[in-house]
This record gives C-alpha cells, sequence and structure tokens, in this order.
C-alpha cells in the first residue's frame, strides 16, 4: 500500500527554474488518484484522442469497437460510406450494443431487448414499438454520436468536448509534418498491419509518455537489443544521416529526429537485407525522390523519429512505424494498445523485412519494449519513497545552446503541457 | 498412439515419448536452461507466437505477432535471456510450465505435428502472471532424435493486459 495521505497537497506538479537550468517533476503526480481525477477532466475529456485508422474500415459496415479515454465506442464505416464514432452504450438500458472486436454488419442489435440500430445509430426496429409513445425528439432512442470526430491523412481523432472549439488540424499543429513523412511513404496510402496489441503494465501513463521519445535511455536500456542489430548486420555509428534535433511542434506535441544503425523498409537498406535489399530500397528512393526531390526524399528514407501528440499518441517512424496509445486505468496502471503501419503497394519482400523489423524491437515480445516496461514499473516503485525523494529530474540540456535528441526538452514540452492544462488554463 | 512417417514404416514415435520431450523442454524452460533448450530444435527451425486469440493457421507475414523468431533471431532471444542487461528477465523470474492434452495431430513425409495445451505460471517482483494456451509443434526424427523444426505457442486470452509482455519462452 502507497504510504501517501489523500489529503496531502502536493502542488507544486512542475517546477522549472530556467536560471538553475533546473526542471523538476512532482513524482506525486505518478500517484495521486486526485490527479488522475484532474486528468480524465482536463486532458482526456478535452483533447483530440486518437481513435484509428482509415484502413481499418476499408468498406461499408465495417466496424470495431475500441475503447478510447475511458469510453466504449464503435467505430464504423456506415453504408452512405461516411466513418462515424458513437457510444457503445444501448440508449434503452444502457447495455453495451456491439460485442465484437469488429467485423462487418447492416445493423447493430442489443442483446438485451433487441433494439436495433442502423450504422447511422438511427433506431430502427425494437420489440412492440406500438406502446411507447415518449415524446422529447426523434433522436432521443438513437445511438449516441462522440462530440467531435475529424481525420487527418487518414488519421481518425474524437474529441470528447461539445464546447471544443479547435479543431484537429489547428491542435495537431506542427505534429501535421511528422504525420505527412510517415503518410507520405506511400502514393497510394498507408494501412494497418494484422491487428491491434494489446498489453498492460503496472506504470502511470505518463511514463510511456516520457519514455516513447526518451532518446537518453536507449543505450542503457536497451544495450542487448543493440548486440543484436550488430549480430544481424547492422553497424552502430551508420547513421545514414547526422540529423540530431528536437522539435517543439505547439500544443504539447514533440519529437525527435535522428539517424539509427537499424535498417528501414521505406527506403534504407542494412548489410544483413544483402544486395536485394539496398536495390530495393535505391528504387523506393528514387519513387521518393521523383515525387518530393532529393531533400525531402532523403528525409523521408533516412530520418528516424519519435513524436508525442499530446497527450498520448505515440508515432515512432524507426525500424517500421508504430503507433501506440495509452490509458490509464490508475494512478499506477495503464493498457497499451500499439499497430504497425506500413504502405498499402510494399512488396512481400519489403513487408516482411518490416514485420521483422517491427518485432525485433517493438510489442510484448520484442527485444526492446518489455525491458521499457520493466524500467518502468521500476520507476513506480520507487515512487513508493517519495515523501523521502519527492522529485524527477528533467533537466538534462537546459542551458545548452542547442538541444540533442539525448536530451529531455521534448518531455519538457510535453510537461509544460500537461501542467497548464491541470492548472486548468483555458485554451 | 504413435505416429508413423508415411515414408518409412520404420521410423515411429509414440506418444509417451513425445510427452518425455515435452516434459524434458518444460524442465528446462523452468531452470532457464536454454542454451541447452536450442538444442532440441533443428537449425532453420522456426519459433512463433502468435497474437492472443489468433486462429491455428495465422501467419506472421500478414498478421503482427508477439514473437515470429527464425533460427537466428530465435539463437540471439537465448544469447539476449543469459545478460544481466535483459532488464525484464534479471533477476531472473521463477517460473513453471505444466503441460497436458499431449496429441499427434499427422504426419508427412518427414515430419509429424504434435499439439500440446499448457500453463505458464511467470512470478517476479512480487506478482504471478499467468500464460495459457495450447502449442503446435512440428517435429523430426533424425537418427532416431526428436527435434522440432517449428514451436508455435498459441495464447488463448484476449489480450496481454494482464501479463504484460511475452519475456519468456511459454
Amino acid at each position: 500500500m502507497s504510504a501517501i495521505k489523500a489529503d496531502t497537497i502536493i502542488e507544486p506538479y512542475v517546477l522549472e527554474n530556467r536560471g538553475q537550468s533546473l526542471f523538476q517533476v512532482n513524482r506525486r503526480v505518478f500517484v495521486d488518484d486526485k490527479i488522475l481525477t484532474l486528468e480524465e477532466r482536463r486532458i482526456f475529456d478535452k483533447c483530440w484522442l486518437y481513435i484509428g485508422h482509415e484502413s481499418e474500415l476499408p468498406e461499408p459496415g465495417d466496424f470495431l469497437t475500441r475503447d478510447v479515454g475511458g469510453r466504449e465506442l464503435i467505430f464504423v464505416r456506415s453504408q452512405d460510406d461516411v466513418v462515424r464514432a458513437f457510444f457503445n452504450t444501448c440508449p434503452h438500458r444502457g447495455a453495451i450494443v456491439c460485442r465484437e472486436k469488429q467485423g462487418n454488419e447492416k445493423m447493430f442489435r442489443c442483446m438485451y431487448h433487441a433494439w436495433a440500430f442502423d450504422l447511422g445509430g438511427k433506431l430502427i426496429s425494437r420489440p412492440e414499438d406500438e406502446r411507447y409513445h415518449a415524446e422529447g425528439g426523434d433522436d432521443i432512442h438513437d445511438l449516441v454520436s462522440v462530440a467531435h470526430l475529424e481525420n487527418y491523412r487518414g488519421l481518425y481523432f474524437v474529441n470528447f468536448d461539445e464546447a471544443a472549439t479547435e479543431d484537429l488540424s489547428s491542435y495537431l499543429a506542427g505534429a501535421k509534418e511528422f504525420i505527412d513523412l510517415t503518410v507520405d511513404q506511400s502514393e497510394v496510402g498507408m494501412e494497418i498491419v494484422g491487428g491491434t496489441q494489446e498489453y498492460g503494465f503496472d506504470a502511470n501513463w505518463k511514463l510511456l509518455a516520457e519514455n516513447s521519445f526518451d532518446g537518453y535511455h536507449g543505450m542503457p536500456t536497451h544495450t542487448t537489443y543493440f548486440d543484436y542489430v550488430i549480430a544481424a548486420g547492422g553497424q552502430l555509428g551508420d547513421a545514414g544521416t547526422r540529423v540530431n534535433e528536437i522539435h517543439d511542434l505547439g500544443n504539447g506535441h514533440a519529437a525527435i529526429e535522428y539517424g539509427g544503425p537499424w535498417g528501414r523498409p521505406v527506403a534504407k537498406s542494412v548489410a544483413g537485407w544483402g544486395e536485394q535489399g539496398e536495390a530495393d530500397t535505391a528504387a523506393l528512393r528514387a519513387g521518393l525522390e521523383r515525387r518530393f526531390g532529393k531533400e525531402r526524399a532523403d528525409r523521408i528514407a533516412y530520418h528516424n523519429f519519435n513524436m508525442l501528440i499530446f497527450p498520448n499518441l505515440v508515432i515512432n517512424n524507426i525500424m517500421a512505424v508504430t503507433f501506440r496509445t495509452f490509458y490509464p486505468q490508475a494512478a499506477n496502471k495503464q493498457h497499451v494498445k500499439a499497430w504497425a503501419l506500413a504502405p498499402k503497394d510494399e512488396s512481400k519482400i519489403m513487408r516482411q523485412r518490416r514485420l521483422y523489423n517491427f518485432l525485433e524491437f517493438l510489442g510484448p515480445g520484442g527485444f526492446a519494449t518489455p525491458d521499457d516496461c520493466e524500467a518502468l514499473k521500476m520507476c513506480q516503485q520507487g515512487y513508493q519513497n517519495l515523501n523521502y525523494t519527492a522529485w524527477n529530474d528533467i533537466s538534462k540540456g537546459m542551458g545548452e545552446n542547442s538541444q540533442i535528441t539525448t536530451d529531455e526538452e521534448q518531455m519538457r514540452v510535453f510537461w509544460r503541457e500537461w501542467d497548464r492544462r491541470i492548472q486548468g488554463a483555458e485554451k | 498412439m504413435s505416429v508413423t512417417l508415411t515414408q518409412r514404416s520404420d521410423v515411429t514415435v509414440t506418444r509417451s515419448e513425445l510427452e518425455d520431450f515435452l516434459f524434458y523442454e518444460a524442465a528446462l524452460l523452468d531452470a532457464w536452461e536454454l542454451t541447452e533448450w536450442l538444442t532440441l530444435f533443428a537449425e532453420g527451425a522456426d519459433y512463433w507466437v502468435p497474437p492472443a486469440g489468433s486462429s491455428d493457421d495465422a501467419d506472421p507475414a500478414n498478421k503482427l505477432f508477439y514473437v515470429a523468431d527464425d533460427y537466428f533471431r530465435l539463437t540471439e532471444r537465448v544469447k539476449r535471456l543469459g545478460k544481466k542487461a535483459a532488464h525484464v528477465e534479471w533477476p531472473k523470474s521463477r517460473c513453471r510450465h505444466l503441460v497436458s492434452n499431449v496429441r499427434i495431430l499427422d504426419g508427412t513425409d518427414d515430419s509429424f505435428r504434435v499439439t500440446s495445451n499448457f500453463v505458464t505460471y511467470r512470478s517476479k517482483n512480487g506478482s504471478t502472471e499467468i500464460y495459457l494456451g495450447h502449442h503446435i509443434y512440428t517435429m523430426s526424427l533424425t537418427g532416431g532424435d526428436i527435434k522440432i523444426l517449428k514451436k508455435v505457442s498459441f495464447l488463448d486470452v484476449d489480450n496481454l493486459n494482464d501479463q504484460g509482455k511475452v519475456s519468456i519462452i511459454i
């Protein structure tokens, strides 16, 4: 059990002292249920949250059910080819209406009293309908739509705030550039490959936000992964590029951009892929150059980035492309969903290289992600001592003229926005 | 029950022999004797863990598996798990692999398939995770020795929200 008193006054949450080049986060923000409640109200109820990718609903009638920000949602492409998001709750008694993870349907029928809804959410039938005489609008017995659903280049986001005034495009701000760099890998579009990875672990969700673009932990945490990369024919230091930058993308979004020793199926080969790999990636680079010119083509081909779109969409464009969301189940527990994204027109061999690459680093069976989760669990466990050692240090790089990816400015971007919203500041 | 390779009437293996083999494999995994465990596999063998809830024909070419190791990466996985820097498994978790319901599925010219049910418990740092499901092995008999050509471990769970990872060999 935690030794933390529920009524302890914990502010300030975030301390930034530029004069002393010191940035600290109060460890109570990782353990306190009151903070979790504030996060639900001021972050997850207000921000644009990723729900899914257009490729997951290719045909009219395709649907999937997904919990997003603590809500059970139906994400569906209706018969009229419009993508919609509903709360997965029957207006009658509240039961979950759609109980399958995904599929293709013409209607949703509640198991409890057999109320049936079309894919636009309209009530279309119910037993003994003639005995209902309620007045109060035509739609009170329909499925309820999520307040806002918008997409940017095939990435769909919801916003639960009826009063939200900022559209998705404006919210994403500078993050759009990095979404573009990912989506532009293919002329015909990108697709989610092979389903959703779902896993959970005992650590506060913000620890994974930090970890997902923490360039400082790479070598110490993942030395066994880099051993593997060398054994597989990669070369450490063979970055393909010298870029090493941190980007503040606005609205709490940030990214690190850097070279890496691994092959990138978009268009960067490694020795392990042989001459064929070099030929395949040269052809892909030529296609990128034709579409974008050499400078941008090289950036798409060679540059890795890890981006966090506030509060909790990670897009890591590294040895493969992964999307990841993570939500608190409690202050000390989170559930993660992760996906792989790939060009729709990718060759079979390159798709194999991509998925092989993905699994060697990423996911619950990878050579790296389980060690990340272990590190975050150890942080969470360490916070039991916070009455004696109360502050996380996120100061690396402060006082320097420029920021490199092993610095921590990207995390400071996250924390400033987190603190601003938790303090109740209006946009 | 036994299986006879279709083209080789002289090569027969019984369920009892296969159980001995699978129980020995489980004992090696419980003891973290992974280098020895790897010798149960033929060179070129595969080790796969498909995503939770997969059907038996799941293919890593189009599904996002948890593990889809060829022999090279399986060898690297064993090397990794032998290192202190494999943080998730250091200090080592305590594991117990239970194997049951062993059945011979079918045989071809030079290999046969065996299935078993499993429950694997992993304990570390005050908590215990449970992995349950079924394995499907493809095996060969070379020089009288059983060798694994392919091991696929299907997790009969909805997701890994409770387990978090597949950091052990299940």
